[in-house]
């Protein structure tokens, strides 16, 4: 148990410190760093998924003035480790997917980089490419752990045997589709390479991880790599792990030294080299008593990963902790097929892994006759169903309260398809959301004292998180000092080592190497300390960990609307309710909260990434055809949160909050679209055609 | 093809050179490193690059630089009238906390001042009731749809409407008075 801090800058709702330049416009990004006289660089994408690259030709591309050289495998460098196949750029001529890398053009302007990409005519001995997923696949195969480092298959008790017994079950299968994270700034990099030292200014969601996987993709010194990045326009994890457009611009700035290289991906290429989220099949069991009790439940998971390389996302993994049932079964099988690779989207796991679930719940309540919120409540764990260990702070009963409250969900009639307004069909409906509270193991501070001011240095990363302005709120209670004498200075690998931003645990980690940090310093120097005075401090693992789980808990509130002619889908009112420990900045988290919910809203109504089994190719590759949600699809949105005293979690008393939000969101607004209609869509998105009464 | 042309951007003056395929877009960004419209798309599908042209909202990645010769261009960044100086939208999206990554954000606050011209000259939009009568201002909801009609395209992936929103309603609130 750590002694948590006093909160005085802790609980105030400051604004963005990084507010004015962001307005403006003139908070710098990757792509913009002012450079000299820079390159453009523009990559060439596979056009078959599996296959080699029998010829290259680059005649027409480097005729064209301004054209300063074209890559291809046969001139690329040698990297010095290609056991990541993702990032083995121009390595070789086997095509791994459609869309990867198979040449990269540098030109003075990026109209002549652009035009001569076009003009490299590649020629491939095509194989026959296999990219259909499917539940019936003879191939299917049981990954060594799922992401990150979670058993594949849990067992307990028997749930076929409770299956057959229970007096009560739901049995059905669930699918979310492939999505894609499309945060508004594409990837994008700045690369220099000059006197053997390489500067890369990346959009990142970790400065120090891109320059691990750089020297060691490389050959390189960490001491000859510096990376940069004060502001990130976006990443939902997609730039939680450099993807091959950085190996690629650092590898075009190695072939120009001196002279700086810019390469931005395209929206369109975004959507083969960026991530995404794998579709899944979830085939859910579901046993309970007539009171609703469960006595069996089961998730059985088939997803899809790359051929050329793994990434097995973990959406059987909530389910081993959210409701008590004796008998238990998690299960997960993965499909490698000629399809890009996949990674993390916020919330990896628990975003897909509680549609299902979350579904399920909602079909068994239905069957009984119950309120969706009491049967929740009603199978509420005493302690982790999975471990036995007790919950450091779990508030799922307090959030549903609290969130029917709010909502007014008392005296609803639970029947579905019961009621017609205005020619529209009005439903609600509740989800619950949960998301682990996670600390990485590396990251350290340090804390100077110059001309009355403190100065924090961690290289930390700020997607507009608010890491800007938060860690500065830690850093001053920490110190006991006026959160305005406190700087914290973040996003470069010449400040201290950081770990990434992603699991929600930038906040735990850095900030309680902040508090390390400080305590080291008044340890040293005490309250009155000199000009230039410095230490520094590293997070510790939570000891607490051992005899406790812990995690955040929410309840999503769903009102819709289904128009009755034209099955247009709308959510008039969207509640969420969350308990995540305490909330350092109340401004900033209820943005967190509400960012997640509106890409919830997108998964329930809109995305969906649709690729063509024949080909390989994601055919809605932009913004007009992968709709994300608009201004006017948000209609009355609400965060709150419930008051959490976790004295378990850190010293800030904090829970990871910038993935919760998306969680659970679409079971709440599909749960809602069938007591609007009586369709149950078991299939994401809700769209028209699928949820549109029959008649 | 290249070609010679002139730029008003913020108040400033700029001759410049651009092969004719240049978009408006690139010209400010990687010709006169005027980067605070930005670039999500390219493809006038998200907003992230808008500005404004003789104070009417244009997208400069659908816009050829070519068409502009002589153009005023107005970004997030000169809209305020001194460097230390606030323009209204600038300080409603920081309080209502209207944005998190900041990449659509200069984009919206364009957006934004444009729509809020377009209220003031009455025009109407897709939401107005009585397209005749032109946008209700006086009745908050009303109002609150037109600006959601409105800035819908301008697309926000942090999913900051609810803020971008109130900060309209706020300014849009002291134009009236
Ligand atoms: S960059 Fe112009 S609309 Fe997206
Ligand atoms: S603030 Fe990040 S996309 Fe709008």
């Amino acid at each position: 148990m750590t002694a948590t801090l006093e909160p005085r800058a802790i609980g105030r709702g400051l604004a963005r410190r990084d507010g004015g330049a962001k307005v403006r416009g003139v908070a710098i990004y990757a792509d913009e760093t002012p450079v000299p006289d820079p390159l453009f660089c523009r990559i060439v994408q596979a056009t078959v998924a599996r296959g080699r690259v029998s010829d290259v030709d680059t005649a027409g591309a480097t005729a064209l003035d301004g054209v300063v050289g074209v890559m291809t495998s046969t001139e690329a460098e040698r990297l010095a480790s290609t056991d990541d196949a993702e990032l083995a750029v121009l390595q070789g001529t086997e095509v791994g997917f459609r869309g990867q890398i198979v040449a990269a053009v540098l030109a003075e302007t990026d109209e002549v980089a652009r035009e001569a990409a076009d003009l490299v005519r590649v020629t491939y001995a095509e194989e026959q490419a296999d990219a259909r997923l499917s539940a019936d696949r003879g191939d299917l195969y049981t990954p060594e752990s799922v992401n990150p480092t979670y058993p594949p298959d849990t067992h307990e008790g028997d749930v076929a045997a409770a299956m057959a017994e229970a007096p009560v079950t739901v049995e059905q299968t669930y699918t979310t589709p492939m999505h894609h994270n499309n945060p508004m700034e594409p990837h994008a990099t700045t690369a220099l390479w000059e006197d053997g030292h390489l500067t890369l200014w990346d959009s990142t969601q970790g400065v120090h991880p891109v320059r691990q996987t750089v020297t060691q993709i490389f050959g390189l010194e960490p001491e000859q790599v510096r990376v940069v990045c004060p502001y990130v326009g976006g990443g939902f994890g997609s730039k939680g792990n450099p993807h091959a457009n950085v190996i690629m611009a650092a590898m075009a700035a190695r072939a120009v030294p001196g002279r700086p290289v810019r390469l931005a991906l395209t929206r369109q290429q975004m959507f083969s080299l960026a991530g995404y989220r794998t579709p899944t099949i979830q085939r859910m069991q579901l046993a309970a008593e007539r009171d609703g009790t469960l006595r069996g439940i089961a998730i059985d998971v088939v997803e899809q990963t790359s051929r050329i390389k793994e990434f097995a996302e973990q959406t059987g993994v909530p389910t081993r902790n959210m409701y008590a049932a004796p008998n238990r079964r998690t299960t997960h099988r993965l499909a490698a097929l000629d399809v890009p690779v996949p990674s993390w989207m916020r919330a990896p796991g628990e975003c897909p892994g509680m549609f299902g679930p979350e579904v399920a719940m909602d079909e068994l309540a239905a069957e009984l006759g119950l309120d969706p919120v009491e049967l929740r409540i009603r199978n509420e764990p005493e302690v982790d169903p999975e471990t036995g260990k007790p919950f450091s702070s779990r508030n799922l009963v307090a959030c549903l309260r609290e969130g029917a409250a709010r909502f007014g969900w008392a005296g609803r009639d639970h029947r579905p398809g019961m009621r017609l307004e205005d020619g529209w069909w009005v439903g609600t409906g509740v989800a619950a959301s949960v998301y682990p509270t996670m600390r990485m193991p590396k990251s350290t501070a340090t804390v100077t004292y110059d001309g009355g001011r403190y100065v924090a240095r961690i290289g930390a990363a700020d997607l507009g998180t608010g890491t800007w302005t938060v860690l500065p709120q830690i850093a001053a209670d920490a110190l006991d000092v006026p959160v305005e004498d406190v700087d914290v200075l973040i996003g470069d690998t010449d400040h201290p080592e950081a770990s990434v931003a992603g699991g929600s645990s930038g906040t735990t980690t850095w900030g309680s190497a902040l508090v390390e940090a400080v305590r080291e310093f008044r340890d040293k120097y005490g309250e009155d300390p000199h000009d230039g005075d410095a230490a520094s401090g590293s997070v510790n693992p939570n000891a607490a960990e051992e005899d406790y789980v812990m995690s955040a808990f929410g309840a999503q509130f769903a009102e819709v609307r289904v128009h009755a002619d034209t099955g247009e889908v709308r959510v008039p009112r969207l509640y969420g309710v969350f308990a995540a420990g305490r909330i350092v900045n109340p401004r900033l988290a209820r943005s967190q909260f509400l960012g997640g919910m509106t890409m919830g809203l997108g998964m329930a109504l809109h995305e969906q990434s649709l690729l063509d089994p024949r080909t390989g190719h994601v055919v809605n590759h932009d913004l007009a055809e992968y709709h994300v949600p608009a201004n006017a699809d948000v209609d009355d949105l609400q965060a709150h949160w419930v008051d959490e005293d976790d004295p378990y979690v850190n010293a800030m008393g904090s829970k990871g909050i910038g993935e919760i939000g998306i969680v659970g969101t679409a079971a709440a607004v599909a749960n809602a679209a069938w007591h609007a209609t009586g369709v149950r869509v078991r299939d994401l998105p809700v769209t028209l055609d699928r949820v549109l009464p029959a008649r | 093809m290249e070609t010679e042309l002139t730029l008003r951007v913020d108040g400033a003056t700029h001759h410049l050179r651009v092969d004719t395929r240049t978009s408006l877009l690139d010209a400010l960004r990687q010709r006169l490193g005027a980067t605070s419209p930005k670039k999500g798309c390219d493809h006038g599908q998200c907003g992230a690059c808008t500005v404004l042209v003789g104070g009417r909202r244009i997208l400069g990645c659908l816009a050829l630089a070519v068409a502009y010769d002589g153009a005023e261009v107005t970004t997030a960044a000169g809209l305020a009238p001194g460097p230390d100086e606030d323009h209204p939208v600038h300080r409603a999206f920081v309080d209502h906390d209207a944005f998190q990554c900041g990449y659509c954000t200069p984009g919206q606050v364009c957006s934004a001042v444009g729509v809020l011209d377009e209220l003031e000259r009455g025009w109407p939009s897709a939401a107005t009731a009585d397209v005749a009568g032109g946008p209700d201002l006086g009745d908050p909801e009303a109002l609150d749809r037109e600006i959601a009609e409105r800035m819908s395209g301008n697309l926000c992936r942090c999913g900051a409407y609810k803020g971008i929103r109130a900060a309209l309603a706020e300014v849009a609130e002291g134009v009236r008075r």
